[in-house]
């Protein structure tokens, strides 16, 4: 009947939408490894960048992450490490949360705890790179 | 009928240990380590954004004893998820796979890890306490 699919598992409605078997499972997994690719160079750059300042004094970071470099990749980095934090969470919860209402609430709380974080600092960077602190 | 329990397959406790599992669960769980960390990563943030002041306390806890064990902390987990997740990485391109090989990048991830996380916590005692 298909071609390209000889198992045959697959409804004529997925397959007319090109859905995998739960719908939306190969998106969700090419994101989780799209950000990971994006995730390895910016985590390691800030960890070896912080290292190798002179010291962790105000005057010092300030003017590190102040440069617009660092800004523009330390705002990359809160993003991309919030959405692939969330990415990995949501992987777990379905995993390990059994109860459909439990994993509803699980997912929206720890989604909305991610956005909060990551709009709480990407906003602290803007204000780092933009001079807006005493 | 309804209410007869599902049959389950057998599950972790059947098997003998094996470093490989321990690795990949230990992916999950620095993964999660991680995501706590984001919290500190935006509080050090907000505190570098509003002045010396909130930043010098910021950084005064960080450097405490406490602190520096958390920090040293959230250092393996960070270096432990990188390499571990390069592993993976690799292995989404279907290479490295097989049982011999699987087990020769566990113990290359295991040595880069010990190495990168040494060598991050001599630089983090270089630094030492800021003024």
């Amino acid at each position: 009947m298909s071609s390209g699919d000889p198992v045959g598992m697959r409804s004529p409605l997925g397959r007319a939408l090109g859905l995998g078997t739960a719908g939306g499972g190969a998106r969700h997994w090419w994101a989780q490894r799209l950000s990971a690719l994006a995730l390895a160079p910016l985590g390691a750059w800030f960890v070896v960048a912080l290292l190798c300042l002179p010291n962790l004094g105000y005057a010092v970071v300030h003017a590190w992450a102040s440069r617009p470099v660092n800004a523009v990749l330390l705002l990359l980095l809160v993003a991309v490490a919030c959405q692939h934090s969330y990415a990995g969470i949501e992987v777990i919860v379905e995993d390990y949360v059994p109860d459909k209402g439990r994993k509803l609430a699980a997912l929206l709380l720890l989604r909305f705890a991610h956005v909060l974080v990551a709009a709480a600092a990407m906003l602290a960077v803007v204000r780092i790179a933009l001079g807006g602190a005493a | 009928m309804a209410t007869r329990p599902r049959p389950l397959s057998p599950h972790l406790q059947v098997y003998r240990p094996q470093y490989t599992m321990v690795l990949s669960i230990l992916h999950r769980a620095t993964g999660v380590v991680l995501a706590v960390g984001l919290l500190l990563l935006a509080y050090w943030l907000l505190a570098l954004a509003s002045g010396p002041e909130a930043y010098g306390g910021a950084i005064h806890m960080l450097a405490s004893p406490l602190g520096g064990l958390v920090l040293a902390g959230f250092m393996l987990a960070f270096w432990y998820h990188f390499c571990t997740g390069i592993r993976h990485l690799v292995w989404d391109t279907g290479r490295g796979l097989e049982k011999a090989a699987a087990r020769r990048s566990a113990v290359i991830v295991v040595v880069a890890v010990l190495a990168l996380t040494a060598a991050s916590l001599a630089a983090m005692l270089r630094l030492g306490t800021p003024a």
